[in-house]
C-alpha cells in the first residue's frame, strides 16, 4: 500500500563563516536512502532516538517536505512526484492522515473541537452542508469516546486525554487508509495513555487502517505494532516482526535500546551506549553510523558501512557482526 | 483531611522532614487546595521518589520546599524541618536572605525541561560561573577552572569547548547534564530533580539517571526524584511516595511498593504502566480523572470518585494515614490485602 524506495532528504547547512560561503556545500543527511513498505491493515512501529530522522521521514511520507531523492508510492500513485502545494488538495491527501505529537501544541487554540474535527472534511471532503457536518462530527466524537457536548469547547477547556481524542477524531474524519502517529501518547499520563492505546487498537480494527507508529517508548510500540523499524542517524539498522526484535534483537543498537527500557524488575544486563552520536553532516559513506558508540566496532566497520541483510525470513539487520544476545 | 503520622524518631535521623504541609493557590476562579497535610521525610544520602499523575502536586511540593512558590501560592500550615549536624530549623520560618543562601548551597533543584530552564542567550559555562559566584567562596580567578571541573564531572566530552556553547547548540542529553552540573555546583546536601529525564530518549535517560545516582553516592547527597514514570522510579529510588490530587496516598520502600501495593491507586498505576512482559489485556486504564481541587466540598479521600472499594466511610470519615508495615504507610480505609 505504501512503498518507499531510496528516500533521501538532505538539509543544506550554512558553512562556517560569512566569507567561506559557497566554498563548500555542507548537508545534513536527515534521511539517507531509506526504503520501507507498509501493507494494508498492517501496523508498523518506527523507533530511534531523537535526531535520528524519524520526524523528517514521516514529514516526507505525508508530503509536508520535498524529498531530495527517492520515490513514495501510495495506493499505486507516486505521490513523491506531486508538489507539496498540490498534494494538499489531492485525493490521496484524504487517505493519508497524521496524529501529531503533543495535542496541546498541535490543536489550533482558536478552533473549537468541532472546527478541528470537521476542518479536513471542509477542505477535502464532499459534505459541506452544516447539519451533515454536525452529524458526522458527533459520530466521530462517539467513535473516539469524546462526549459530544464537548465539541463546542476550545482546546484550553479540554484535558490532555480529551485533546488527544480530538486529534485522533480529526485524523480519522476522512476514513484514511494510512494513519501516521507521531508519539501520540508521549505527553499523556500512564492512566490516560492506557485508554488511548486501547482506543487506537480498536479503531484500527474497526476502520481497517494501517498505522505507521512513531515512538521512542518501546513498551508502547510493542503493544500496538506488528512490525518494527529501528532507525539510527537517517538509516534503518534493523527491521522485523515485533517478537523477533524484542526477543532476538541482532543489532547492537537495538539491543542497547531494548535493554534501556526501565522496568519494575531491575535489568542486570544493561548495555550502555557511550559517547555522542556521530555528526549527521556530510557523513562518510564508508563508516558504519554507530561506529564509536558500538561495543563491537572494529576496523572493518570503519571501512565498509553495513547494509540491510536478511537474517531470517522477515528479519533484516545492517551490521557486520549481527548476533543475538547470549 | 489526613491526620499525620507521629514519627518522632525520624526527626533526629532525617535530613529533611516535612510535616503536615498544606499549600493553596488563590486564583480568580477559587482556592485550589494543591497540597493538603503532606508528611514525609528523607534521610541523608537516600534517594526518594515522588510519583503521581500530572496535577497531583509533585512539583508544587518541590517548589514549596525551596520556598519558591509562585505569587498565588500560600503555605497554609505545617513545617519543613531541615537538619544540619545538630541544628534543626524550619525552612518556612527562615528569613528570605538566609533561605537564599541555603538554596543552591545546601538545597538544590534540577528543573523540568532543561531547554526552558537554561538561559538561552548566555553561554552555559557563564551560567555555571554565575551560580558559583553567588553561592561559593571561591576566588574569582578559580571560578572558570571550577566550572570546567563541573562540566567534566557530569561526563561532558570536551568541556573546554562546551564551556563556550549556547544551550541551543547542545543536544537534549547534554543540556540535561548542564542542568545537573548547575544543581551540583556547590555540593548540596539535598538535590530535588523534577522530571529529570522527560523528553529524553531511553538510552540517554539511562545514562543521565546512572550519572545522577553515581554522583549522589559519591557526594553522599540525598536526592528527591519527581517523576510520573513508575518504572523509572522503581529502578533508581530507595523509597517512593505516591501522590494523588495533593495527598500522599502511600509511602514505602521501593520493592515493597511494587510487590505489595496497599493503596488502590498505587495498584492501578502499576496496572496501567506498559511493561515488557505485559500484553494488551493486562494494561488496565484508570477511569475518571483528578477531582477539581477548587471544590469546597472535597471528600476526605480524594480518590473516592475513581476507587472501586469506596463506600460511605470514605465519603464522610476523616482519613487516617496508617502504618501497615515497617516503613510502609498508606492513606486508605480499605487497603488491599498483602
Amino acid at each position: 500500500m505504501l512503498q518507499v524506495t531510496g528516500l533521501t532528504k538532505h538539509f543544506p547547512v550554512a558553512s562556517a563563516g560569512w566569507f567561506s560561503r559557497g566554498r563548500q556545500s555542507q548537508a545534513l543527511y536527515a534521511v539517507d536512502g531509506l526504503s520501507l513498505t507498509i501493507r494494508p491493515g498492517e501496523s508498523v512501529g518506527l523507533v530511534g532516538e531523537s535526531g535520528c530522522g524519524k520526524s523528517t521521514l514521516i514529514r516526507l511520507i505525508s508530503r509536508l517536505l520535498e524529498p531530495t531523492d527517492g520515490s513514495i508510492v501510495f495506493n499505486g500513485a507516486d505521490i513523491g512526484q506531486i508538489s507539496v502545494g498540490k498534494f494538499a488538495h489531492s485525493a490521496e491527501r484524504a487517505r493519508l492522515q497524521m496524529v501529531f505529537q503533543d495535542p496541546s501544541d498541535s490543536l489550533n487554540p482558536r478552533f473549537t473541537a468541532f472546527d478541528t474535527i470537521t476542518e479536513p472534511i471542509r477542505r477535502l471532503g464532499t459534505q459541506q452542508d452544516r447539519s451533515r457536518l454536525r452529524q458526522r462530527a458527533t459520530e466521530l466524537a462517539q467513535q473516539v469516546g469524546l462526549p459530544p457536548e464537548l465539541l463546542s469547547r476550545f482546546p484550553h477547556q479540554l484535558s490532555g486525554g480529551q485533546k488527544a481524542r480530538v486529534g485522533i477524531a480529526r485524523a480519522i474524519a476522512l476514513n484514511p487508509t494510512l494513519l501516521i502517529l507521531d508519539e501520540p501518547t508521549s505527553a499523556l499520563d500512564v492512566s490516560v495513555q492506557a485508554v488511548i492505546l486501547h482506543l487506537l487498537a480498536d479503531l484500527r480494527e474497526q476502520l481497517n487502517m494501517s498505522y505507521l507508529f512513531v515512538s521512542h517508548d518501546l513498551n508502547v510500540v510493542r503493544l500496538l505494532c506488528d512490525r518494527i523499524l529501528v532507525m539510527y542517524l537517517g538509516k534503518l539498522v534493523e527491521t522485523g516482526p515485533v517478537d523477533d526484535i524484542f526477543n532476538r534483537p541482532q543489532h547492537p543498537y537495538t539491543q542497547a535500546l531494548i535493554s534501556a527500557i526501565p522496568a519494575f524488575e531491575a535489568n542486570p544486563h544493561r548495555i550502555p551506549l557511550t559517547g555522542e552520536p556521530r555528526s549527521p553532516i556530510n557523513p562518510s559513506p564508508h563508516i558504519c553510523r554507530l561506529y564509536g558508540r558500538c561495543p563491537k566496532g572494529d576496523e572493518h566497520c570503519q571501512q565498509v558501512a553495513p547494509t540491510l541483510q536478511p537474517v531470517s525470513d522477515y528479519h533484516q539487520v545492517a551490521c557486520h557482526y549481527p548476533a543475538p544476545l547470549s | 483531611m489526613i491526620s499525620s503520622p507521629t514519627t518522632a524518631t525520624s526527626v533526629q535521623t532525617s535530613l529533611l522532614s516535612v510535616r503536615g504541609l498544606s499549600v493553596e493557590f488563590r486564583t480568580r476562579t477559587g482556592i485550589v487546595q494543591a497540597l493538603e497535610n503532606i508528611s514525609f521525610h528523607i534521610n541523608k544520602g537516600e534517594t526518594l521518589g515522588i510519583v503521581g499523575e500530572s496535577g497531583s502536586g509533585k512539583s508544587v511540593l518541590a517548589l514549596a520546599i525551596l520556598g519558591i512558590l509562585d505569587q498565588a501560592g500560600y503555605v497554609t500550615g505545617g513545617e519543613i524541618l531541615w537538619s544540619q549536624d545538630t541544628a534543626t530549623c524550619d525552612l518556612l520560618k527562615l528569613p528570605e536572605k538566609r533561605l537564599r543562601q541555603l538554596r543552591g548551597q545546601e538545597l538544590s533543584m534540577i528543573f523540568q525541561n532543561p531547554r526552558v530552564a537554561l538561559n538561552s542567550i548566555r553561554k552555559v559555562g557563564k551560567q555555571l560561573v554565575d551560580v558559583l559566584r553567588c553561592h561559593s567562596n571561591l576566588p574569582r580567578s578559580r571560578l572558570k577552572a571550577r566550572a570546567l571541573e563541573l562540566l567534566a564531572s557530569v561526563r561532558i566530552p570536551d568541556p573546554q569547548q562546551r564551556y563556550d556553547a549556547y544551550p541551543y547548540e547542545l543536544s537534549g542529553g547534554l543540556c540535561q547534564r548542564i542542568m545537573i552540573a548547575l544543581g551540583l555546583a556547590c555540593s548540596p546536601q539535598l538535590l530535588i530533580a523534577d522530571e529529570p529525564t522527560t523528553g529524553l530518549d531511553v538510552t540517554t535517560q539511562a545514562t543521565v539517571m546512572n550519572l545522577l545516582k553515581e554522583l549522589a553516592t559519591e557526594q553522599q547527597m540525598a536526592t528527591v526524584v519527581i517523576t510520573h514514570d513508575l518504572a523509572l522510579a522503581s529502578e533508581y529510588c530507595d523509597r517512593i511516595i505516591v501522590m494523588h490530587a495533593g495527598h500522599v496516598v502511600e509511602s514505602a520502600p521501593t520493592h515493597l511498593l511494587f510487590s505489595q501495593p496497599r493503596h488502590p491507586y498505587t495498584a492501578k498505576l502499576i496496572a496501567a504502566t506498559p511493561e515488557p512482559h505485559k500484553g494488551f489485556e493486562d494494561l488496565v486504564p484508570i477511569l475518571g480523572s483528578l477531582p477539581d481541587l477548587r471544590r469546597e466540598d472535597l471528600p476526605p479521600c480524594r480518590f473516592v470518585g475513581r476507587c472501586d472499594r469506596a463506600d460511605e466511610t470514605c465519603q464522610q470519615e476523616e482519613l487516617v494515614y496508617r502504618q501497615v508495615g515497617g516503613e510502609h504507610w498508606v492513606g486508605c480505609w480499605y487497603p488491599l490485602e498483602e
